[in-house]
């Protein structure tokens, strides 16, 4: 209760001073700058959902870099195994003496890497930036449901980051098994250098993640559920809120199973116990532990696992959503069609988890189960692709750069969805599993696609985080680098999935069946580092245009129908100075107005002879 | 201090681009930002039908570029199964993504904005929808159908003329057991291997251990025609018996037995002659991550005929005879030539 107190007396004040304002500066100049509120707690220890979202972005941004550059100096190994690179040296230290990287740090960059991305990245900075921003300002709400939670969520991911990355630093280097870091080998400190304290470094972090992510859930679903303005009923929600939803319903379902995953790892490592351990012989000896089983760690990572696939596509879908239907100035094709179909995926997401372990020796019944389960989700996957395809059919499209990744979100969408159809077919699957098309797979589909999700986001949203447009020219050439980019690295992966070539390999040259590939390999490397360099112009463009771009006139730049824009250019917390607007139709009705507009936004109320949707 | 140069001058770099494009902003200012974005607008529209061009084109040349470097035809009879389901699943999804991307970019080409078109409001179709669940569920009943049979054949029991090898991971090399002329694998228990005299850890009281052969190298000999039943399993964590060339692969978990079969239908030397490959051979890859020597983790897979694997059998010794030479009698033939030569997983040198 004292949280909403507080925040009232904010937007009191700051109605004050924004009425102040109007008359000295005009409209782009609002008070909030002039807060009482102290720095610490406007920008640090912030509770406005716009703060926060701002901070999951950056952390997010951060991790992306430093995950990104784990690529580059894996990539550098894979292309070149015969050479050596001293800013390898420069970087890593004496895990790459002489330019060449030792395979512990090869594992230890390959685990970070996949770790950070799926969950820093594309959970975190993803779901938890447009989350957050998000749900207030499309419900219309000040903030959310609990502010202090939501800020409490921040820092924990903030805490998880810190320990993930001082794990970078230890002597005996990174957890080193694999972002799925399956026991017995993230178990037995014996059985690798990362499987120290790195490992626990690992296992401490996820779980403050986890924490992160369920206060943040918890509030997202809560908000969403009570605290919608007057008007908005559930379905007249914008895709992107439905996406939220979902997102943070799986989560919240299925991360605490992974937090028990950890936990019984965590007793395995230092308890003496073997929930995962069972005959074991390393290191000249063979361990007391009997009983446990290997592959039970593998059913509650992936209970999780699974599901995080669609916490990472969910927001990307919802955002990708609105940013065609904005641009192609057309409502969103079977609005309806697009609900159902992903509480489908919602649903089905918790019954497809044992399509990972479909070679561990499970029962073949299981995986035809399984089997069945996993194909059954690609038709509520396929009709969001047809929606998304009549979405724009017969629109009148603007390329503005969100546009362009919005296109590319669906374009890697498809191509990466079709190859799930190989893996998920059992039979299939046991010559393409652990091969570099289940790479191909994963990084096109819920790797790159969902990053042009995030990215088109970004682009959309940032005038509405920081009243100031990215530079387009950049964008554009942004977009183009990394969508061919990203098809030729990844592209080609499949072919050498098909011939066998197994993932998580240091060097092939001595492997008859695999060291053809040498020259492509070399090939995707360069490319890798390209789209690398790529991104860090993203990075340039976004911090630069934060103090630097141009600036923002109208409220509703991208003349869109949803509340977001109907708040002032630089809202302070609150976010509207006013009444929080009344919603009279569904987010979709770009038509004519009457007027010679082709949108009518929300709060507009229905003309007499109008219908509702 | 030439690191930092280096960072200096990408940088720079950024900052030049970055200029560049600011000023290509100003320019559309000066020249009137509606003027700008119309032509802008239309340049990036054509530009979604080249990079569809482009990306076509780029598919064919990785199509030709690849195919001469993919593994040759599969060596089991479940591989021939599994490279027509593949052929199959492939035309299935390969129709799909061209429909789909071609509609995707063609549209964003075609309804590029025109000062004169008017969107069409479209918001559902319930007809529409209906088709395009049920011709995906179709299709997938399809997918499900040829797959579930192939599993249902690969995990079923193998057949009772099979031969049994077991083959077992640890860190970082594959240690392979025949049964012997008994055809029985013994006993083992973990709490009795030692890597002296016991790699297995071989209950010397099973007497059906006595004739086991081991081979330290992991090297697999089939015989074609002969289905096998791999019997799987790991020494200290999970690892995995990758046969590419036979399509199949399953794990090797400690404290649990796994089992895979097949038929291979190829032998060594005809794949030699059909690749034209003097160096062709199959090979055992490790593909479940297992630590650092993951990477190294082969091992050889010869399939030969039925008279050259028993005249390879001939010469093996025990692997108890070997460790216990007290307890053999002399008789046992060619004791001097019991470890097998190939070993090039411990060429790759090793941290």
């Amino acid at each position: 209760m004292s949280n909403e107190a507080t925040l009232h007396q904010e937007i009191h004040t700051h109605h004050h001073d924004h009425a102040h304002h109007d008359h000295d500066h005009g409209h782009d100049d609002h008070g909030h700058h002039e807060h009482k509120q102290h720095f610490i707690s406007k920008y640090v220890f912030s509770m406005d959902h716009k703060i926060i979202s701002r901070q999951f972005l950056i952390t997010g941004i951060f991790w992306a870099i430093a995950g990104g550059l784990m690529s580059v100096f894996f990539r550098l190994q894979l292309g070149f195994p015969e050479d050596t690179f001293p800013i390898l040296e420069k970087f890593l230290g004496d895990w790459a003496r002489g330019g060449k990287m030792d395979p512990e740090m090869y594992y230890g960059l390959v685990t970070i890497h996949g770790t950070v991305l799926v969950f820093f990245v594309l959970t975190g900075g993803l779901s938890g930036t447009f989350s957050n921003l998000l749900i207030p300002l499309q419900i219309g709400a000040r903030d959310m449901a609990s502010p202090f939670l939501n800020m409490l969520s921040y820092w924990f991911f903030a805490g998880a980051s810190v320990i993930m990355f001082s794990s970078l630093f230890i002597n005996t280097g990174p957890a080193s098994g694999g972002w799925t870091t399956y026991p017995p080998l993230s178990a037995l400190k014996e059985a690798s250098m990362g499987s120290g304290l790195g490992m626990d470094l690992w296992l401490v972090s996820m779980a403050l993640f986890i924490v992160s992510s369920l206060l943040g859930g918890l509030n997202y679903i809560v908000t969403i559920l009570n605290m919608r303005t007057k008007g908005m009923s559930m379905t007249r929600m914008p895709l992107t809120i439905w996406a939220f939803l979902f997102t943070a319903i799986l989560g919240v379902l299925s991360f605490p199973v992974l937090l028990s995953a950890a936990v019984l790892l965590l007793f395995d490592r230092h308890a003496g116990t073997s929930f995962y351990l069972s005959e074991i012989y390393i290191a000249g000896k063979a361990l007391p532990n009997v009983g446990g089983s290997a592959i039970l760690y593998q059913h509650l990572f992936w209970f999780l696992g699974h599901p995080e696939v669609y916490i990472i596509m969910l927001p990307a879908m919802g955002m990708a959503s609105e940013i065609l239907a904005t641009h192609s100035r057309k409502p969103i094709f079977g609005y309806m069609a697009m609900i159902l179909s992903m509480i489908g995926i919602t649903v089905l997401a918790f019954l497809v988890w044992a399509h990972h372990m479909f070679v561990t020796g499970m029962s073949p019944i299981l995986g035809g189960v399984f089997v069945l389960l996993t194909l059954l989700i690609a038709i509520p996957s396929a009709v969001k692709v047809f929606n998304w395809l009549t979405t724009i059919w017969k629109g009148n499209i603007r390329f503005t750069v969100p546009m362009l990744f919005a296109l590319g979100f669906v374009s890697l969408f498809i191509s990466g969805g079709l190859t799930g159809l190989f893996l998920g077919n059992s039979a299939l699957d046991i010559h393409l599993h652990d091969t570099y098309f289940v790479i191909a797979h994963f990084h096109i589909v819920m790797g790159i696609s969902a990053f042009f999700g995030m990215f088109a986001g970004i682009y959309h949203w940032f005038p509405k985080m920081y009243g100031r447009f990215m530079n387009n020219t950049m964008g554009y050439i942004h977009f183009f680098i990394t969508f061919i980019g990203s098809y030729v690295i990844f592209w080609p992966m499949h072919y050498e999935g098909v011939a066998g070539m197994p993932r998580r390999y240091y060097d092939y040259s001595s492997w008859e069946s695999f060291k053809q590939f040498a020259e492509l390999n070399q090939m995707i490397s360069v490319a890798a580092i390209i789209v690398f360099f790529a991104q860090l112009l993203f990075v340039f463009n976004y911090f630069v245009s934060i103090w630097k771009g141009k600036k923002v006139t109208d409220p509703n730049p991208w003349k869109a129908n949803t509340l977001e824009w109907t708040t002032p250019i630089n809202a302070g917390h609150g976010n509207w100075d006013g009444e929080i607007p009344e919603v009279h139709r569904w987010a979709y009705d770009y038509k004519d107005n009457g007027e010679g507009g082709d949108f009518i936004p929300q709060n507009v109320p229905l003309k007499d002879d109008e219908k509702a949707h | 201090m030439s690191g930092f140069l280096i960072i200096l001058l990408v940088a720079a770099i950024y900052v030049v681009l970055y200029q560049v494009s600011r000023s290509s902003e100003l320019i559309a200012s000066i020249q009137g930002e509606e003027k700008f974005d119309k032509k802008r607008n239309k340049i990036l529209a054509w530009s979604m039908l080249v990079v569809f061009a482009a990306f076509m084109i780029g598919i064919v040349a990785c199509h030709n570029y690849m195919m001469p470097l993919m593994a040759p035809e599969a060596a089991s009879d479940y591989g021939v199964e599994y490279d027509s389901m593949f052929v199959v699943t492939l035309v299935i999804t390969g129709i799909v993504f061209f429909v789909t991307q071609a509609l995707l970019f063609w549209f964003a080409y075609k309804y590029q904005r025109k000062d004169d078109r008017k969107a069409f409001f479209f918001s559902h179709s319930n007809k529409l929808e209906m088709i395009w669940t049920t011709v995906p569920a179709v299709a997938m009943a399809v997918l499900v159908a040829i797959g579930l049979k192939n599993w249902f054949t690969v995990t079923s029991e193998a057949p009772k003329n099979k031969m049994q090898i077991e083959i077992v991971g640890k860190q970082f090399n594959w240690i392979s057991r025949y049964p012997g002329k008994d055809g029985v694998l013994g006993k083992k228990k973990y709490t009795l291997i030692n890597d002296k005299d016991n790699v297995l850890g071989q209950d010397w009281t099973d007497k059906t251990n006595l004739d086991d052969i081991v081979i330290p190298t992991g090297e697999i000999r089939l015989i074609k025609g002969k289905p096998v039943e791999l019997i799987i399993g790991s020494r200290d964590v999970i690892h995995d018996v990758g046969l590419s060339h036979f399509r199949v692969k399953m794990d090797a978990v400690p404290g649990i037995t796994t089992t895979i079969w097949f038929t291979p239908i190829i032998t060594t030397a005809e794949m030699k002659q059909k690749t034209g490959n003097e160096n062709f051979v199959y090979e055992l890859s490790c593909d479940q991550m297992c630590g650092k020597g993951h990477y190294s983790m082969r091992a050889i897979v010869i399939v030969e005929t039925q008279e050259e694997h028993d005249a390879w059998m001939a010469k093996q010794q025990s692997y108890y005879a070997q460790n216990h030479p007290e307890a053999v009698p002399a008789a046992n033939p060619g004791a001097e030539t019991t470890q097998p030569v190939v070993d090039s997983s411990k060429k790759i040198t090793m941290k």
